[in-house]
């Protein structure tokens, strides 16, 4: 068991979690006290004392149906996959399909896909899971020893199913059984099929993780498994889902940012000495000026300029810089965005009052102007235009954030305008969502305006724009 | 003092017993939280339970609620402990009032001051806070400490001294060691990202919005006079609502202010027009309402 544990925790180090020696410590005390048999219990007992953060639980459960969930005695593992130490090389002709399933194995296709109809009608989960099962058995195609990764399998069995037309199905047979549902009804009725198709796919899921575990053993299966944290996750490369989380990491995140420069507003430092209130307050110490009250200090509140390249090489930067500056601009009492392609314009208009920041996103890529010539970024044109236009508006309240690559097609870089910008603005700072070791390769000239500002920040990921927020002030 | 729950599925009886329904995983929590003799981290979104749930374990298990509300600028002089001067101040004077009228001599004033200062240092003039409270407490207590992620790191520190310890020291007194670890739960609605100290001493929950069978199990409870298509028809469209990408989804506890409405309303189902009215309990922000008035009423359009 010790052992199981120490593999178990070494994964999730591995998967990047940080768990420490006391948490360890911890985990092993905490099992001491779950009985085993009690599968749901263990699952949070672990993690209670090794996930710290909710970003990282559902690591944490991959990395757990790998190790334990597997070997509960209803999930018995096929005589002919369970060879011991599961690295599962077998003879080129050995691939006859499992035995599991039984009376399943007779069902014609059409039999099948009337049985998961049925199951997922009555929410059947007996009959689910076992269809599932099925599923894998037929459609997936998985051979042991092969290298190929769980979502290849995933994909083949999802594809043979036809989840869609099933739900069309169930739709139609819903307004039938009922003789014509209201409009509510009807989506209610379609949330509801939705979630039990969604369980559906994580049982065959669950079910192609099993047999790789069975197939490779646990610790290749993790490691095919291993996902970036969301907050290491490359803005740049981020799939639709991981785009999607990190949507939702982003509103937090512009809080945390509102509450720090908030923070450090208020309890930077003691105003001046409050003489009229200290002396009120003295009276009920007898005359004693026994707590000095001081004012509050009212410092200038921050302005924010963001001026960001939404050109097509960093698109998915771009979308995602665009999501961020709607974020803060409804966090902090002015925030001014630009956008820019070879052409310039203030987009804060389209954030104003717009709730739906797809909708906002979409105004900016349609009605804003930012093509000048032919849409290649221009960061020089861009600049000149932004100062021409904008220049005298920026004072020492203004904090001015560039996102961008700095490519900049071999165009001139005027830089001037950044060296000019610094000198009215508070402070200039420069997000690049490409690598550092990107930087001043090809057409790339950061190196030119990072001399005109106060920093450069490499910000790929939320891990990095974290910590950008935390060194901002 | 022996452990407080038998088993896991203890503390989810226990729990239920006083209306609150635990999830596997909130139930093993606050099991291993008495086992380890560890406070717990709660976090999840606003609404779903959190402070309930430290007020419901200590319904169950009879104890004492002392509750810390934590905010930007909490001290130690708010959390801990703090010395009465306005009494310390009332106490010198009147010793100045037996002075002059007894006209004692000088020489005995010295002695005098000794005693006063001892007696000013004393239990008398300590006002204690929640966190001296909850330690120095001998009957059962649970300590809630809400909204950690409030506070300065400076008092987080404080914190992590007193809940890895359960012992304070007052420099006048000496120090002051629990007589029984209060079962304690922090929740964080994570405005900040806490220590890493702090987390590493934690056992770590999050809640999140219930399933929905128990979200409608939840309804049940605490509604009690609803109508069980009614109560399942709320937490359907309930969870419809929080798969829209809302500003602010429906809590739990906003689920239970609808269901009361719609039981105060009188009704036995929910049409959409009806569904539509009360929307504002549900959600808080006009443009949340207005979208899911649309995504309501296009399903109507059908």
């Amino acid at each position: 068991m010790l052992d199981l544990l120490a593999g178990f925790i070494s994964e999730l180090r591995a998967a990047g979690l940080p768990v420490s020696l006391t948490e360890n410590l911890d985990a092993t005390e905490a099992v001491r006290h779950i009985p085993l048999e009690d599968r749901e219990a263990f699952k949070y007992a672990l993690g209670a004392t090794l996930v710290k953060s909710n970003a990282h639980w559902k690591a944490f459960e991959t990395v757990f149906e790998v190790y334990f969930s597997l070997r509960g005695p209803q999930y018995d593992i096929q005589p002919e996959d369970g060879d011991g130490n599961g690295d599962g090389r077998r003879a080129p002709g050995d691939d006859r399909p499992p035995a599991r399933g039984g009376a399943m194995d007779a069902l014609s296709p059409e039999q099948m896909a009337e049985l998961l109809y049925r199951a997922l009608m009555d929410a059947d989960d007996a009959v689910l899971s076992a269809v599932a099962r099925q599923a894998v058995t037929r459609f997936s195609g998985m051979e042991p020893g092969r290298p190929v990764g769980g979502t290849y399998y995933l994909y083949r069995t999802l594809r043979k199913l036809d989840l869609d037309a099933v739900l069309a199905r169930l739709m139609e047979g819903a307004q039938e059984a009922s003789g014509g549902l209201t409009p509510l009804e009807e989506r209610l009725a379609k949330d509801e099929y939705e979630s039990r198709i969604d369980r559906l796919r994580k049982e065959v899921e669950a079910e192609i993780r099993r047999r790789l575990v069975a197939d490779r053993g646990a610790q290749a299966v993790a490691k095919t498994l291993r996902k970036p944290l969301p907050e290491d996750v490359d803005f740049m490369h981020a799939s639709r889902d991981e785009m999607m989380a990190l949507r939702r990491a982003i509103h937090p995140l512009t809080r945390k940012l509102a509450v720090r420069l908030a923070r450090k507003r208020r309890h930077g430092r003691k105003g001046p000495l409050d003489f009229r209130n200290t002396m009120r307050h003295s009276l009920s110490y007898g005359g004693v000026p026994a707590e000095p009250k001081f004012r509050y200090p009212r410092p200038a509140k921050p302005e924010i300029f963001v001026i960001a390249d939404i050109s097509g090489s960093v698109a998915a930067f771009a979308r995602f810089t665009l999501q961020l500056t709607h974020a803060i601009s409804s966090q902090f009492s002015r925030v001014r965005s630009f956008v820019f392609i070879d052409g310039i314009d203030e987009v804060t208009r389209f954030f104003e009052g717009a709730e739906d920041i797809t909708e906002a996103v979409h105004r900016v890529n349609t009605e804003a102007d930012v093509v000048w010539v032919d849409g290649h970024s221009d960061y020089g044109h861009a600049f000149e235009t932004f100062w021409e236009r904008w220049g005298r508006e920026v004072s020492p309240k203004t904090s001015v954030i560039l996102l961008g690559d700095a490519r900049n097609n071999y165009h001139a870089s005027q830089s001037w305008v950044l060296k000019e910008i610094r000198r009215r603005a508070r402070h200039v700072y420069w997000l690049d969502p490409e690598p550092r070791s990107y930087w001043d390769t090809g057409d790339s000239i950061l190196s030119e305006y990072a001399a005109h500002c106060d920093g450069t920040f490499e910000c790929r990921n939320l891990r990095q724009l974290e910590h950008f927020v935390e060194e901002l002030d | 003092m022996g452990p407080r729950f038998e088993s896991v599925p203890a503390v989810r009886e226990g729990l239920a017993g006083v209306s609150y329904l635990a999830d596997e995983g909130i139930a093993g929590v606050v099991y291993l939280a008495d086992r380890l003799g560890k406070p717990v981290l709660v976090e999840g979104p606003a609404g779903v339970g959190k402070t309930e749930l430290a007020k419901s374990v200590a319904a169950m298990t009879g104890s004492r609620l002392i509750r810390l509300q934590c905010y930007e600028g909490l001290d130690e002089s708010k959390a801990l402990y703090e010395w009465n001067y306005k009494k310390q101040l009332l106490r010198i004077q009147a010793q100045r009032v037996v002075e002059s009228d007894g006209a004692e001599p000088a020489a005995a004033s010295s002695g005098s001051w000794s005693d006063l200062e001892e007696d000013i240092f004393s239990e008398d003039f300590l006002l204690t806070r929640p966190l001296l409270e909850a330690i120095r407490a001998t009957d059962p207590v649970v300590l809630l400490v809400d909204e950690v992620d409030r506070v300065e790191v400076e008092t987080e520190a404080l914190l992590l001294e007193v809940l890895s310890d359960y012992q304070v020291s007052i420099p006048e007194l000496g120090t002051v060691a629990a007589t029984q670890h209060p079962l304690v739960f922090l929740t964080s609605n994570n405005t900040r990202e806490l220590s890493e100290a702090l987390k590493r001493r934690c056992l770590y929950l999050h809640i999140d919005y219930p399933e929905l069978e128990r979200e409608k199990a939840i309804v049940m409870t605490r509604v009690p006079e609803i109508s069980d298509h009614l109560a399942d028809q709320i937490v359907r469209i309930v969870r419809s609502l929080r798969s829209l990408e809302l500003k602010k989804h429906p809590s739990v506890s906003e689920t239970l202010d609808w269901a009361r409405t719609l039981v105060l309303l009188g009704a036995d189902s929910i049409g959409a027009e009806q569904a539509r009215d009360t929307l504002h309990i549900l959600l808080k922000y006009r443009t949340d309402i207005e979208k899911a008035a649309k995504e309501l009423s296009v399903a109507e359009g059908a």
